[in-house]
């Protein structure tokens, strides 16, 4: 019986193997051959300056119109800001990919990154806000696109670091009943509820909450709530990587006359963060993805600029061509981050962790 | 610098610690915040006034995502009739009419962002109900859009009469006025109608193209703009003959500020006097000279209107200068989406649009 | 964590810190419970949930529950919000687990373009945002014909821009005693099993399911309903009668179960592939062929793996199906969202959502966490 199964699954695959390999390279052929005629050999790519967008209409259902992304692409980047100061926009995303690349490789993983970060985001602030060196000024609601993008997912990330390291050591504080059932009725208490939920609570909710004539910027509400958000995922990160310590760390650094918090700043939260680099780097690309929802409370991100680009009379109905420059966008900055990180968990040879994903 | 980031004070004499600065600073901030709160300080008598002049911008709501009304053009700069309205109280209050932040706003978020005081005027189509007026503290300044709920089905229906719709599938905004009016009048007529709501008006307008829909129902205006749109198509399209509800759309301000309320209105009231007596942009130095006392009141050359309003005396040259009057307005915003006149032209050429004398 | 030496001299330290930070948080509440108050009679808005008996006038295009709008209840409209929300993420949840199996499964596949395939599908998928996917999925369903133009694969099942009918059973009252019945049968069969599982009898064992069809048979029997198929027919402008899946409940299960399986996918292999080559190599010696060692040895030790980080998918589902509003499928999140807006009660809205949220994270966690502590029980 047993022979005979295993005979028949032999034959399974010398048969069924190229059947399958056959179906979906056709498949696949038929795929591409439909996707290129639309994006290439149909496709309008520019407009005679001066005229209308008929060429484009008449072409709609079987070419792509490429001419709305030469149109529209510096407003779908960059947003509001204005138009002869862009380069500014543009010089900020550099700044930002720098960044990103330098934290990535470990060559830099040494105290002076904080510097370097820190410096970086001064330039950032000089070149968004402008106001010195000749830098016209250039108010935060006129910020748009790309760099609100990357502002909400890297300052959600920066400041939601240490409130998690405080509340990942208040659920491990044992000696502290309250502190710790504080930390986890926050931690479940965010894990529990959808962003979108958070972002209406920023949005709606929060300016009941001060006084008459009190207002925070819509942006840092939203920055705000990103940040309580992202704090409680983080914390969960941060708590793996603590319990992934073993036990004589503790020990060891209490032996040596070490205060809880001399213990816990020098011995064992660098040990726990490395740990979780890799986890961190997905969380943090799960942020970056997350950012597009503060398109239903009305913040131009890159997702909401993409949108509205597409809502000028003249050019609706074209916005599969710019959902597909966003895409690109997305995949682009999550996909090399997701490289990177499995890299830096093999080389880091870290326990095998599942990675949470924050929704 | 955002507002929330507070430096301590320079410590005179010598440094009693880190404790005293912290102390400082943390008073600092407390009083900083405080300063924050409503301007009481003596003024105009009119807190939001005062507001927007130390701050030296108008904040103004807006949608952001409306053809015709308020939608950024590919430069990223907000065009249509409701950020005109924005500029020109901004001409009128300060005199410029580029000093406006535009805050764009949800059909959620709208009213607490006006309640809150995070914006000084709301000009985003709202329609205005009693419901409304009565319930949030909210009130209107003026109607600055005659409009109604019609219907826009494909001429390949046959549908020809809104009450052929019944059993239609019609596609809404939720949370507008449409869906309250709609579920009124399929209801008085004993009809049945399958909702489909959708946030976003991209989405709306797919989903009707497509025939996800029969039948696409919003203000009238907005039906026409996007008829209009649709370029050589455009004689698929057939708007019904009922208006099913009066939609009269206007700026919002809040209850309690008598003077604001009055400056939104004026300015309104200025923009419409001004087409009345043909009063442009373009030709209004031709009128420094001008004997005509309506005309010199109005430009501020006799009488001290505009200091009875709070406002310097040549707050309407400066509107009807730089942002113009009410025909003008719209011959930029509404006519370019095909928009005839109708209600919204002066009163003596068959319009609704009326001005109370000046003087 | 160990107590720093310190501590042990000064007792009233950890106090201390505890009574702060309880002053704290209760300080912040206070002032913002205090201001909220104020603001909100400020501006002419109710507080508590009185608005929940008022008519609600929310058009709603799928509910499951009888509806008018303007005449019932805001408290009727968010029900329905749910239970649209459990119409989604229950199928959906079983549908990702499927898709997430297979294709987590297919990456490990000895035949090389389907295993690159997979791999493809996992990375583009996870690498985009959510909403942008469920937007494109709209699109894609919108773009289908008009209801006379329908695709008819099947007679009886039409494929439109109105989403996808098939013919259904008319709902009898008597179907709710049949349903019991069988659920009843269900429970009871469980019981029975139970009891029975180490008996040496066959009969007895077998004899143990008996109430599965029997009860609801009974049921059957006793209330005998009419059977009556509704088929879909094309009258006016939309179909009439029939089993409706809309195009805006098709894209977000769609978008919900192709972007969550992606990364149960992933979880899926992680599992079996940290099963020891070895266990392969044993079954394949035993004469198991590669689908019964994957099926009676590697998954049984893998599900061990694989349960806790697919109960955070599952979690995961369903606080994303609140991206439902973009799309305009009516969920808790869109309905409770209307309501705050017609009533301007933001905090009793919001409240409600996360209560709503709350509930369903908590419930399926405990039923997880109950599956996995049986399954290493078993294992043991």
């Amino acid at each position: 019986m047993r022979v005979l199964r295993d005979g028949r699954g032999d034959m399974a695959r010398r048969f069924v193997s190229p059947l399958i390999t056959l179906f979906l390279s056709l498949l696949l052929a038929l795929g591409a051959w439909r996707f290129f005629s639309w994006a290439l050999w149909h496709a309008v790519w520019t407009l005679p300056p001066g005229s209308n967008t008929d060429l484009c209409r008449a072409a709609l259902g079987h070419g792509a119109c490429w001419a709305v992304i030469g149109e529209k692409f510096r407003f779908i980047l960059f947003g509001f800001y204005p138009y002869a100061q862009q380069w500014r926009a543009a010089l900020v995303i550099l700044c930002f990919i720098t960044l990103f690349a330098l934290s990535l490789s470990q060559r830099f993983w040494r105290p002076s990154l904080a510097l370097i970060w820190g410096s970086g985001l001064v330039v950032i602030a000089i070149l968004m806000w402008g106001g010195v060196f000749g830098l016209a000024f250039v108010p935060e609601d006129q910020w748009g696109g790309l760099p609100i993008t990357l502002l909400l997912a890297t300052l959600g990330l920066a400041f939601a670091f240490p409130l998690a390291i405080l509340v990942a050591l208040a659920r491990r504080a044992e000696g502290l009943p309250v502190i710790r059932w504080l930390a986890i009725a926050y931690v479940e208490l965010i894990r529990g509820v959808p962003l979108i939920s958070l972002l209406f609570m920023a949005s709606v909710m929060l300016p009941l909450f001060l006084p008459n004539g009190w207002n925070i910027d819509k942006l840092l509400r939203a920055q705000l709530a990103f940040v309580l958000f992202a704090g409680a995922y983080l914390a969960e990160v941060v708590r793996a990587g603590l319990a992934a310590l073993p036990r004589g760390q503790y020990e060891g650094a209490a032996a040596l006359g070490l205060s809880y918090w001399q213990a816990t700043r020098l011995i064992i939260l660098p040990q726990a963060l490395r740990h979780v680099i890799p986890m961190l780097v997905n969380t943090f690309i799960g942020f970056f993805k997350d950012t597009s929802l503060v398109l239903i409370i009305g913040i131009f991100d890159l997702m909401t600029t993409g949108r509205t680009a597409t809502m000028e009379p003249a050019w609706q109905g074209f916005a599969n061509e710019v959902y597909l420059l966003l895409a690109a966008i997305y995949f682009g900055f999550c996909f090399t981050m997701a490289r990177i990180s499995r890299r830096l968990e093999q080389r880091l040879s870290a326990p095998h962790h599942s990675i949470e994903e924050p929704a | 610098m955002p507002p929330f980031l507070c430096r301590p004070a320079a410590s005179p004499g010598p440094a009693r610690g880190v404790f005293v600065l912290v102390a400082r600073a943390i008073i600092g901030c407390a009083l900083a915040l405080l300063s924050h709160g409503p301007a009481q300080a003596a003024g105009s008598g009119s807190p939001t006034l005062d507001a927007v002049r130390a701050r030296g911008v108008l904040s103004c709501g807006v949608a952001g995502n409306a053809a015709g009304f308020s939608l950024p053009d590919s430069q990223g700069v907000m065009q249509g009739i409701d950020a005109e309205g924005c500029r020109a109280i901004a001409a009128a209050v300060l005199g410029d009419q580029r000093k406006v932040k535009f805050v764009p706003t949800t059909t959620e978020n709208r009213f607490t962002a006006l309640q809150s005081g995070e914006i000084d005027v709301l000009v985003r189509e709202t329609t205005w109900t009693l419901g409304r007026e009565a319930s949030l503290g909210l009130e209107f300044g003026v109607i600055n859009f005659y409009d109604g709920t019609g219907f826009m089905v494909k001429k390949s229906s046959g549908v020809t009469s809104a009450h052929d719709l019944d059993g239609a599938t019609i596609c809404v905004e939720p949370g507008t006025s449409t869906e309250l009016a709609i579920a009124d009048y399929f209801r008085v007529n004993n009809m049945k109608y399958t909702p489909v709501e959708i946030q976003d008006l991209q989405e709306i307008h797919n989903a009707f193209l497509s025939g996800r829909c029969d039948a696409y129902s919003t203000d009238s205006s907005a039906l026409a703009g996007f008829r209009f749109t649709q370029g050589a198509h455009a004689d698929d399209f057939l708007l019904l003959p009922e208006l099913i509800s009066k939609e009269p759309l206007g700026p919002m301000v809040r209850k309690g500020d008598d003077k604001w309320f009055d400056i939104v209105r004026w300015v309104s009231f200025a923009q419409i006097t001004g087409e009345e007596y043909g009063v442009s942009s373009r030709n209004i130095e031709n009128f420094t000279n001008t004997t005509n006392p309506d005309i010199r009141r109005l430009l501020g050359i006799e009488g001290n209107l505009g200091e009875a309003l709070g406002l310097d005396n040549r707050w309407a040259f400066n509107i009807l200068k730089q942002v113009g009057n009410t025909g003008e307005v719209w011959n930029r915003t509404m006519a370019p989406l095909g928009l005839p006149r109708g209600l919204n032209g002066l009163w003596n050429r068959g319009g609704l649009m009326f001005a109370p004398p000046l003087r | 964590m160990p107590r720093p030496p310190r501590a042990r001299s000064l007792r009233w330290q950890p106090l201390l810190w505890q009574g702060l930070a309880l002053a704290a948080v209760g300080l912040v509440i206070t002032v913002f419970v205090h201001q909220a108050r104020s603001n909100l009679a400020a501006r002419h808005i109710a507080t508590g949930f009185g608005f929940l008996d008022q008519a609600a006038p929310i058009p709603i295009s799928e509910t499951l529950l009888s509806y008018t709008p303007s005449v019932s209840s805001y408290g009727r409209a968010f029900v329905i919000g749910i239970l649209n929300t459990l119409k989604v993420a229950i199928p959906g949840c079983v549908l990702a687990t499927a898709l997430g199996t297979a294709i987590g499964v297919a990456r490990l596949s000895p035949i090389p373009l389907l295993s690159r395939l997979a791999a493809i599908y996992v990375e583009v998928l996870r690498d985009l945002p959510l909403l942008l996917q469920l937007l494109f999925w709209y699109g894609l369903f919108q773009n289908l014909p008009a209801p006379r133009q329908s695709f008819r694969p099947i007679a009886g099942v039409f494929l439109s821009n109105r989403g996808v009918l098939f013919p259904g059973l008319l709902w009898q009252p008597a179907f709710a005693w049949v349903l019991v019945a069988a659920l009843a049968g269900l429970a009871l069969a469980i019981v029975l099993a139970r009891r029975t599982a180490l008996s040496a009898s066959r009969a007895r064992r077998l004899a143990a399911f008996l109430p599965l069809p029997v009860l609801p048979a009974a049921a059957l029997a006793l209330f005998h309903p009419a059977f009556v198929i509704d088929w879909p027919v094309l009258r006016g402008f939309n179909f009439r009668g029939g089993f409706v899946i809309s195009p805006e409940y098709a894209a977000l299960a769609t978008g919900l179960v192709l972007y969550t399986a992606s990364y149960i996918a992933e979880i899926v292999r992680g599992g079996l592939v940290s099963i020891a080559q070895g266990q392969w190599e044993a079954g394949a010696a035993l004469g198991l062929s590669r689908g019964a060692v994957l099926r009676l040895v590697v998954l049984p030790q893998a599900l061990r793996l694989i349960i806790p980080p697919l109960t955070s998918q599952y979690l995961n589902l369903v606080k994303n199906s609140s991206l439902a509003v973009a799309i305009g499928y009516q969920d808790v999140v869109s309905i409770a969202d209307t309501m705050l807006n017609q009533t301007g009660q933001a905090i009793e809205g919001i409240a409600l959502i996360m209560a709503v949220y709350l509930t369903i994270s908590l419930s399926i966690s405990v039923m997880m966490n109950v599956y996995n502590a049986r399954l290493a029980r078993r294992a043991r």
